[in-house]
């Protein structure tokens, strides 16, 4: 079973991220669940989103405590809240970024495998959001999918349709583009 | 209303296993006639009577037909009294019942 | 036909796949996307029904009454505060023998004001006479309704259902649901056909007043229905399992046959249980896990007999009833009475503390560290 854990911020649409990635490993046959940290939400607050995936039915209800990838949509988080905690070693990091991946350090975590993306500029070269507020969570999980192989971007960006309910060619290519970005 | 049997009076219950799963009653009405509440009787006094109708609207039962002029059901009638007292002519008044 | 689906999601479907007449419906975090589902639903087009807006969850379930009384089949769902509300009516669909079926994501109780999982509102109302179980995934969710509604109807059961779903865990918790085919469906659920209810050319009073007399009969009755209803979910789960593919009893049995310690849990508690439970025997420790899904009518029989070999029992409640110990704890006690099986009463998760592999591995490894004991409490801070 792999576990998942995505880190944004109220609004950037982190908890249809963790379900559109569900939904996507569901089309080829894997067994999902997933869930928001169940708190009481705002804009602009921390929000955790959990997945699961797995080859066998998933029983367990509890939070993840030790995930696999962490995936980070806004990377002001980094340092503000308790990011890496529990990650595997050699867990996977997936960082919403301009930066090269060696320029991050996470003290806390061991032999992390990172990955950057900017998914910012690739929203909004497809009208997502604003300047000020670019909505990445499309665009993240064709990053996701390429450093973890855990669906294929044409499932990435048929869950995609199914769920987001505007612009749903540019979300879906948004996903593409930054499958093609991935710096590792 | 329905063809249906007449239904005893007083349901004799030996067994837990003759009872509906729920209480039900089963056309009370038309045995338990509630006349025998009564201690007066209200009496229209036709020709006072203006058919403004208020007494059929009025009686909680319903135990005034509402044809013309308003006819009194004494076989429901428990003798409340609330027709006599809110007639705006005093065209019902009360007798004592057993006269 | 699978989808992904949150609780909330298979819920509305159940109830929209078992074809409910009326929903009078009022909204509670955090089962309002139950209601709001049906509604849209209906509104589409997609159900044939009636979606009653009404002005309070006792409203809700009196609304229910009325119209189950008529012979229609019904659907509502509330959480903890609403359950409480609705409780004077909660006996009278009961007493009324209405099957009436009612989702509920069982959340805290107030103050301290929370909307997190915790069962003491159903637990609250264990005596109103309904039928009440608790669902481990939103699968169970999905088939749990329609079950209930083929229970319920039964006419020697004639009885409502409180078909319990945790808050946020399932409620808001994305699993793969098979919704199976509409056909299928309405061959294995058909239509509410009731022999006695309101009818204007066959009138009739429902509940009145009733002496000393006869009153205690019609407890006498219901408290036989609920005992022939055991019977009945054990049918209606084989059936559903020759239909659907999915077996489901007033228990589940999961690897206690050869096990020393058996741990007693319900909800998604189980579920997490399972899992701690594999990881447990790879280690060499010898437990197995029986999963409540019924507390009314409760499994006496399978309580006795799985128990009775373990040799130490561990029962995880997600309540605790203030005065005494964990509720089904009590109950799996008093079932045991003269069993010399040593009993641990752990309460966890109130308020909507996460239950981990790790707590109920604690749990397992107090038991074989200690003497028996009635409440246990497990994660608090203290």
């Amino acid at each position: 079973m792999i576990e998942i854990r995505f880190h944004g911020r109220g609004g950037q649409g982190a908890v249809k991220a963790s379900d559109i990635l569900a939904m996507a490993a569901f089309s080829e046959g894997k067994e999902v669940q997933a869930f928001p940290f169940f708190g009481v939400e705002r804009r602009g607050a921390p929000v955790t989103a959990f997945t699961r995936i797995s080859d066998e039915e998933i029983r367990i209800h509890s939070y993840i405590y030790e995930p696999d990838v962490l995936v980070v949509l806004d990377p002001t988080l980094i340092g503000a809240v308790p990011l890496t905690d529990g990650l595997k070693p050699g867990g996977i990091i997936i960082i919403n970024s301009g930066r090269k991946p060696e320029t991050f350090s996470f003290p806390d975590a061991k032999n992390p495998h990172i990955y950057t993306v900017d998914c910012s500029s690739v929203a909004l070269k497809y009208g997502l959001g604003s300047e000020a507020a670019p909505i990445v969570n499309t665009a993240i999980l064709g990053a996701v999918v390429k450093a973890t192989k855990l669906a294929s971007i044409e499932s990435i960006m048929e869950a995609i349709k199914e769920k987001i309910p505007i612009n749903k060619e540019e979300n879906a290519l948004a996903a593409k583009e930054a499958f093609g970005k991935l710096e590792s | 209303m329905s063809d249906k049997k007449e239904y005893p009076e007083v349901i004799d219950i030996k067994s837990a296993d003759d009872m509906p799963p729920m209480p039900v009653s089963l056309g009370s009405m038309r045995t338990n006639k509630t006349a025998s509440w009564r201690s007066i009787r209200p009496v229209i006094i036709e020709e006072k009577c203006k058919l403004c109708m208020i007494c059929w609207k009025y009686c909680p039962e319903p135990a005034i037909v509402p044809t013309c002029p308003p006819t009194i059901d004494y076989d429901y009638c428990k003798g409340c009294g609330i027709c006599i007292e809110e007639c705006p002519f005093d065209a019902i008044v009360s007798e004592k019942e057993g006269k | 036909m699978k989808k992904v689906l949150t609780g909330n999601f298979a819920a509305a479907y159940g109830a929209a796949a078992a074809r409910v007449k009326i929903i009078p419906a009022y909204p509670i975090t955090p089962q309002t996307t139950i209601v709001e589902i049906m509604s849209e639903i209906v509104a589409d087009g997609l159900l044939d029904a009636d979606f009653v807006k009404v002005e309070s969850e006792h409203s809700a379930l009196a609304a229910c009454i009325g119209a189950q009384a008529t012979g229609a089949r019904t659907f509502t769902a509330t959480s903890a505060q609403g359950l409480a509300l609705m409780h004077e009516m909660l006996h009278w669909a009961a007493r009324d023998r209405l099957p009436i079926v009612l989702a509920n994501v069982n959340r805290a109780m107030a103050p301290g004001w929370s909307i997190w999982a915790d069962v003491t509102d159903s637990i609250a109302q264990r005596d109103t006479g309904w039928m009440q179980m608790y669902c481990e995934n939103n699968q169970e969710v999905f088939d749990t309704i329609l079950m209930s509604y083929k229970i319920g109807e039964n006419e020697d059961v004639l009885l409502p259902t409180l078909v319990n779903l945790d808050a946020f865990f399932l409620s808001h918790t994305s699993q793969i649901v098979d919704m199976y085919e509409q056909k299928k469906i309405d061959k294995f659920l058909p239509p509410y056909r009731p022999k006695l209810k309101l009818d204007v050319n066959d009138p009739r009073a429902f509940g009145a007043l009733t002496s000393p007399e006869h009153y205690y009969e019609f407890s006498y009755k219901m408290q036989i229905a609920h005992q022939r209803a055991k019977e009945v979910i054990r049918e209606v789960g084989k059936e559903f399992s020759e239909t659907f593919g999915r077996e489901y009893g007033l228990t589940e049995n999961y690897r206690c046959d050869d096990a020393e310690i058996i741990l007693v849990s319900y909800g998604t508690i189980a579920g997490t249980t399972k899992d701690a439970i594999d990881r447990m025997r790879d280690k060499g420790i010898s437990v197995g896990l029986l999963k409540i899904r019924y507390f009314r009518p409760f499994p006496e029989k399978e309580v006795c007999q799985i128990l009775g070999r373990a040799e130490k029992v561990g029962v995880i409640d997600r309540a605790v009833s203030f005065g005494h110990e964990g509720p089904f704890f009590s109950e799996i006690k008093a079932s045991m009475y003269g069993s010399n099986v040593p009993l641990y009463g752990f309460i966890t998760g109130l308020g909507g503390r996460d239950v981990s592999i790790s707590n109920i591995e604690s749990m397992v490894s107090h038991m074989q560290d200690n003497e028996p004991s009635n409440l246990i409490w497990i994660g608090v801070k203290k």
